[in-house]
């Protein structure tokens, strides 16, 4: 019997998408049978950032509206053994499905999948509602800048609300040189405002950039440190206790030892 | 101009204190005005707790939240009609 998080933040651009193709990935990695699900109908993009585009025949709207069986949605990674990906539908919007439709769609991906995640849209309406219509967990992702903080405190209370309670806070997109200045709020300060627990932190890292021209979750790459963060992620989430990556960013000579081999 | 210098030597700070600050206002006001009960819960367990001491007068009592500059205050306005007497007293 399988679990449904759902990825969620209010604010749009913080790394939503980037996050749940990169926690599915890595729960597939690790041989988990892992679903998908991209709830952004009419604004497709999980699939691009899995780069599955190319496969998609049908979608969540044509299963939840009978079109097709579930089973002819789903696109199989060729990557990775357990990973699916349930794609938005293109040429809909948010009011195609209903919030009933999401919890009997999320009630039989239980039955098939050990961990389904959701990714939601940005807003509040009626995209957040089937997002976590069905959803167990939260986990809320937000970025160190006053509008994404403003924005997650607002969808945690909406989250608690609805009783998806205790969601877990990742941290996107964190510059720890700007923090030492003073200039970027640090990790401690985002968690005193918003008061939930933290499941991780992802550095500001150009590689995000690279992989997802590629469609290349990061997660995979193990000489990348942004992977790293991913792959920590995943593994808290699947109950080890993972202690947080140093944030300090790789000094020139670090590098340079990195380089000659020494550690 | 002392405040300048000393602002300009400040490594304590920069913008993410500002931050910080800015989002703590905006967040009192954000979680009141989307749930006016909280305001009004309250304002009940308020009159509860003062009613053990003094009498009050419970319709005219107010309760707001005033922002001044940078500063948030809860306010409050409750009009006593007198005293308790002390328990054991």
């Amino acid at each position: 019997m399988g679990e449904v998080i759902v990825v969620t933040s209010g604010k749009g651009g913080v790394g939503k998408t980037t996050t749940t193709a990169n926690l599915g990935a890595g729960l597939a990695y690790l041989g988990k049978k892992v679903v998908l699900v991209d709830t952004d109908i009419g604004l497709r993009n999980l699939d691009m950032a899995l780069g599955l585009e190319n496969r998609i025949v049908f979608d969540i709207v044509d299963v939840t509206s009978g079109n097709c069986r579930l089973r002819q949605a789903l696109i199989k990674d060729k990557r990775l053994d357990g990973l699916h990906l349930l794609p938005a539908a293109q040429t809909k919007d948010k009011t195609a499905v209903s919030p009933e439709q999401m919890r009997t769609l999320c009630a039989d991906l239980k039955k098939e999948f050990e961990h389904i995640i959701i990714d939601c849209p940005a807003g509040i309406e009626q995209g957040f509602r089937n997002a976590i219509a069905g959803a167990d967990k939260a986990i809320v992702v937000t970025t160190p800048e006053v509008s994404a903080v403003r924005d997650a405190d607002r969808i945690i209370g909406l989250l608690e609300a609805a009783e998806l309670r205790d969601p877990r806070l990742i941290i996107n997109r964190i510059r720890p040189k700007m923090v030492r200045q003073g200039d970027m709020m640090s990790i401690e300060d985002i968690i005193d405002i918003l008061a939930i627990d933290l499941v991780g932190v992802i550095p500001e890292d150009e590689m995000i950039v690279i992989t997802t021209n590629r469609g290349e979750p990061v997660v995979l790459d193990q000489s990348s440190r942004l992977g790293q963060s991913y792959r920590n992620i995943v593994r808290r989430i699947l109950g080890e206790d993972v202690p947080m990556m140093s944030m300090e960013e790789e000094g020139f000579f670090k590098r340079l030892r990195k380089i000659i081999g020494l550690k | 101009m002392l405040e300048f210098i000393t602002r300009l030597f400040s490594k304590d700070g920069g913008s993410k204190n500002i931050a910080k600050e800015r989002l703590r206002l905006v967040l009192v006001h954000d979680r009141t005005s989307i749930s006016p009960q909280l305001l009004e819960t309250l304002k009940a367990e308020m009159i509860q707790v003062i009613s053990n001491y003094m009498e009050i007068d419970e319709s005219a009592l107010e309760v707001n939240l005033d922002s001044s500059g940078n500063t948030v205050a809860l306010v409050a306005n409750i009009p006593v009609k007198g005293m308790k007497r002390a328990a054991g007293a």
